[in-house]
């Protein structure tokens, strides 16, 4: 508030260098080496290429197949080549201005749907990272069948604070790594092939936005800077400037998605098969779980006997995606929502009623055969049309609203979304928590981080909950990989349902172990204290345990996707500005559930925050690629993010139904809002102007072609 | 060498005239809450007061600052009492990830010192030139109203 946070940026070891990244000008080919420019001043400039790492060339995700630094080939534009440090940031990039990269270009695929089989080789035999296939029932007899094909583009996660890391030689030897992360111990995992030793810890600095972009690409700047650290013996610290974060980060999966449905005649879906193919990218990175999610996600909320859903992801030349809130589950929910109002502008029936009569109830089961108890698809659409029902709060903010060149629309989705991992993810995690009592005050160490989501304030009330004592003495300790145990990462809307879980075990924990060093069996916690006999810290570590209620076949993908799901209706009001093609948003009412809001304040500030980056990846955010898959809008003035002038009036219901396997009830809710609100834009833009726009983001361009070509 | 007053502090700098302000303020004085997030003037996380007026100090070259005053969001809160805007940041959940904060902040003291009594049209317009990616503004818009109400 005053400033004093430290994010990675603002921390400035003695002696620092300043690290900058060279990178391939060229998609696809050799790389031949790098020239040196012999008339600039090269005396205090460190140069690390690939011949620089200790042992093996990858950093470490899910497989080794990408690199730290390109040797020999190319596999996208913008992949690092060299790494520079300088004694300052300005000699860094200048540096790497008079550094020429040569190579032999190669034909590029840059097309993810002739990717797979091409004669091109990306990845494996096929260019396939990941295949899916999951098949309910058979074939639905005779009934009108309804195809269609949905399409979106990239996102950027856009974390206003830049990608940053510091790595900070260790006198055994080791390093230690600062920086802006979501997931410290994925760096341990991603450096220790490379280092060939892990004598590490790692620590977050306090991260200006996360959104999935800085799950796992921080493993690969935590590389760079320590090679650069390793060579040069000091501390480096390497910051992207926007523009490098643009074109060479990870964004969300551009995805195609086929739907073939059949309904009958009272309008029941009896068949719904989907395919999906994704494009992941140079690299496999994350994306075979992020085609898992879209995959479990392409049914929507809905109950149908047949279902057949398979999807592919295939490499492209261009730079690796990653993860980005919804990992997956927007790109297949645009499809679905957009696929029932298809099917319900083909029967002539209403969008809302259509939904509402196939809407997934108690007993239903997923097509991986998961029985649902305790739905919430109807309460949430329920809520959400009373909530919008009334009057709207401000004045439209353009004049003349709904009548001449603004034609007027409202657009009702409805979604649901997994919660915490797939399948035994948890089980396979064990994600642990340790707790401390020092003096009157506790601790919670865990690797949960803050990236703005407020683990930080709920992991306490969490504890303080359990102990039933004032929050303000429980504190969340600075997440250093040396100090706190591994809680599994800060992704998949896992961190409050699964480790505030295991923080309100360890708070229990810590009190029976109170009681087993007072031999007291109360249960006030500050009666416990005062009879402790001396004032040693006393730590307790929990641990999660899978109870065994989850069944799922990770070969068959069959049985329980998740642990529960959460549901969530959007209604968008807005306007199309029918001479420029402008989408003006005038109200957002989205009403989910959360299974129990432990922090009111802050999870309606994850609702909010989520609908407007969907709102963003509706109408305004746009990646375009040049011929080598380069972006080419890579400033804030061409990648457009919505501001407090685009943002509607927002009306955020909480729907609690609770989750017996969460902490007083809640279930994960980061990632929600960010699956209802571009469908429901789709379907407010048709009511409003009758044009069917089935394509993610609906710029004005498209939305002025689309009027055009209106019969 | 460039005099100028920040937070209330005369001072004077070493630096090329062309230095931009917000390195003057980060790297020269330490003054690290003034964010960098895109370096063309769009974001908005490095704004301060100058005389009054709030702008983007990334562009602004610290020569253009000779003799004037600057209040950067270390110079907002008088001494240990917080503004009441920062203040209703804190109640109403107006900062999440916090790296776009202290440019609202500052803008949003400039927004209050010319109009105290603005519509929340006026307040969104006011600080249409901040970006944030966490919040949605709805909270941001609501704390600079509550701030109102203190001020």
């Amino acid at each position: 508030m005053r400033g004093d946070a430290l994010y990675v940026d603002d921390i400035r070891p003695s002696d620092c260098l300043y690290g900058a990244t060279v990178r391939s000008p060229i998609a696809h080919g050799k790389l031949l080496g790098i020239s040196l420019d012999p008339d600039f001043d090269w005396t205090d400039i460190h140069i690390v290429t690939a011949k620089d790492i200790p042992a093996q060339n990858v950093v470490y995700l899910m497989t080794e197949d990408q690199p730290a630094l390109a040797d020999g080939q190319i596999m996208h534009v913008e992949e690092p080549v060299a790494l520079i440090a300088a004694p300052s940031r300005d000699r860094a990039l200048e540096a790497v201005r008079h550094i020429t990269v040569n190579t032999e270009a190669s034909e590029s695929l840059l097309d993810p749907l002739a990717s797979e089989g091409h004669a091109i080789k990306i990845f494996g035999d096929d260019n396939v990272f990941k295949r899916i296939t999951i098949d309910k029932g058979g074939q639905a007899a005779d009934g009108i069948v309804v195809e269609g094909t949905y399409t979106v583009g990239h996102q950027e996660q856009l974390y206003i604070e830049p990608q940053g890391m510091i790595a900070v030689p260790r006198e055994d030897g080791g390093l230690t790594i600062i920086g802006s992360m979501q997931c410290p111990f994925y760096i341990i995992k991603a450096l220790t092939p490379m280092l060939g030793h892990d004598r590490m810890n790692v620590v977050q600095a306090a991260t200006g936005g996360g959104f999935g972009g800085k799950e796992e690409y921080p493993s690969m700047l935590a590389a760079h800077a320590s090679l650069l650290a390793i060579k040069t013996g000091q501390p480096v610290k390497m910051i992207y400037r926007r523009d490098e974060d643009l074109r060479a980060t990870t964004k969300r999966h551009p995805t195609v998605v086929r739907i073939r449905s059949v309904v009958d005649a009272s309008g029941a879906l009896q068949q719904w098969d989907a395919d999906i193919v994704m494009d992941g990218g140079a690299y496999n990175t994350l994306t075979p779980v992020v085609l898992s999610r879209a995959i479990l996600h392409v049914c929507g909320p809905y109950r149908c006997p047949n279902q057949h859903l398979k999807g592919v992801a295939v490499a492209t030349h261009t730079p690796p995606n990653g993860a980005f809130r919804g990992f997956g589950a927007p790109q297949a929910m645009f499809a679905v929502e957009r696929h029932m109002d298809r099917i319900a502008r083909t029967i002539g029936m209403d969008p809302i009623e259509f939904r509402r009569l196939n809407l997934i109830r108690d007993g239903d089961t997923t097509p991986t055969g998961q029985a649902l108890v305790d739905t919430g698809a109807e309460i949430v659409l329920n809520d959400a049309m009373d909530a919008a029902k009334a009057p709207f709060k401000a004045p439209p903010i353009h004049p003349g609203g709904g009548q001449g060149r603004y034609a007027q629309g409202r657009g009702v989705t409805l979604v649901f979304h997994g919660c915490g991992f797939t399948g035994n993810g948890e089980a396979r995690i064990k994600g642990k928590v340790a707790m401390e009592l020092d003096g009157h005050c506790v601790k919670i160490l865990s690797a949960s981080t803050d990236i703005g989501q407020g683990v930080d304030t709920t992991f306490p009330q969490i504890a303080a909950g359990e102990l039933n004592i004032d929050t303000d003495r429980v504190s969340n300790t600075p997440h250093d990989t040396a100090m706190v145990p591994d809680s599994g990462p800060t992704v998949a809307s896992r961190t409050c349902m699964v480790v505030g879980g295991v923080v309100k075990k360890a708070a229990k924990m810590l009190r029976e172990a109170l009681q087993a060093e007072t031999g007291l069996t109360s249960n006030d916690f500050d009666e416990l204290i005062a009879a402790r006999l001396h004032t040693v810290p006393l730590r307790v570590q929990a641990e999660y345990v899978d109870d065994g209620s989850m069944d799922w076949d990770d070969a068959t993908y069959t049985g329980d996707a998740y642990p529960c799901y959460g549901w969530s209706c959007s209604v968008v009001d807005l306007d199309v500005d029918l001479d420029t093609g402008e989408v003006l948003y005038r109200r957002f009412v989205g009403s989910t559930d959360v299974g129990k809001a432990i922090n009111p304040v802050i999870v309606a500030g994850q609702l909010e925050g989520g609908a407007i980056q969907a709102l963003g990846y509706a109408t305004c955010e746009e990646v375009v690629l040049d011929e080598h898959g380069r972006m080419r809008n890579d400033r804030l003035t061409n990648y457009i993010i919505p501001t407090s002038l685009d943002a509607p009036e927002m009306i955020t219901r909480i729907v609690e139904i609770p989750f017996a396997g969460g902490p007083f009830g809640a279930k994960g809710i980061g990632e929600i809002p960010m699956d209802g609100p571009a469908p429901a834009v789709a379907q407010a833009i048709e009511q409003a102007t009758g044009i069917v726009l089935d394509i993610l983001p609906m710029t004005p361009e498209r939305i002025i072609a689309a009027l055009e070509n209106q019969p | 060498m460039t005099r100028f007053t920040v937070n209330g502090h005369e001072l004077s700098v070493d630096a090329l005239p062309m230095t931009r302000l917000i390195d003057v303020l980060r790297e020269q004085l330490r003054l690290t809450g003034t964010k960098e997030g895109c370096g063309e003037g769009e974001c908005g996380a490095c704004t301060v007061l100058i005389d009054g007026t709030p702008v983007n100090s990334c562009l602004i070259p610290v020569v253009q600052v000779s003799g004037r005053d600057i209040i950067t969001v270390e110079g907002i809160a008088a001494d240990s009492r917080l503004d009441p805007i920062q203040q209703a940041f804190i109640e109403e959940g107006a900062a999440q990830c916090g790296i776009c904060t202290p440019g609202f902040i500052v803008t949003a003291r400039a927004l209050l010192n010319t109009n105290p009594n603005p519509s929340r049209r006026e307040i969104r317009e006011a600080l249409a030139g901040n970006l944030c990616r966490c919040t949605g503004y709805q909270k941001i818009i609501d704390a600079v109203v509550a701030a109102l109400e203190v001020d």
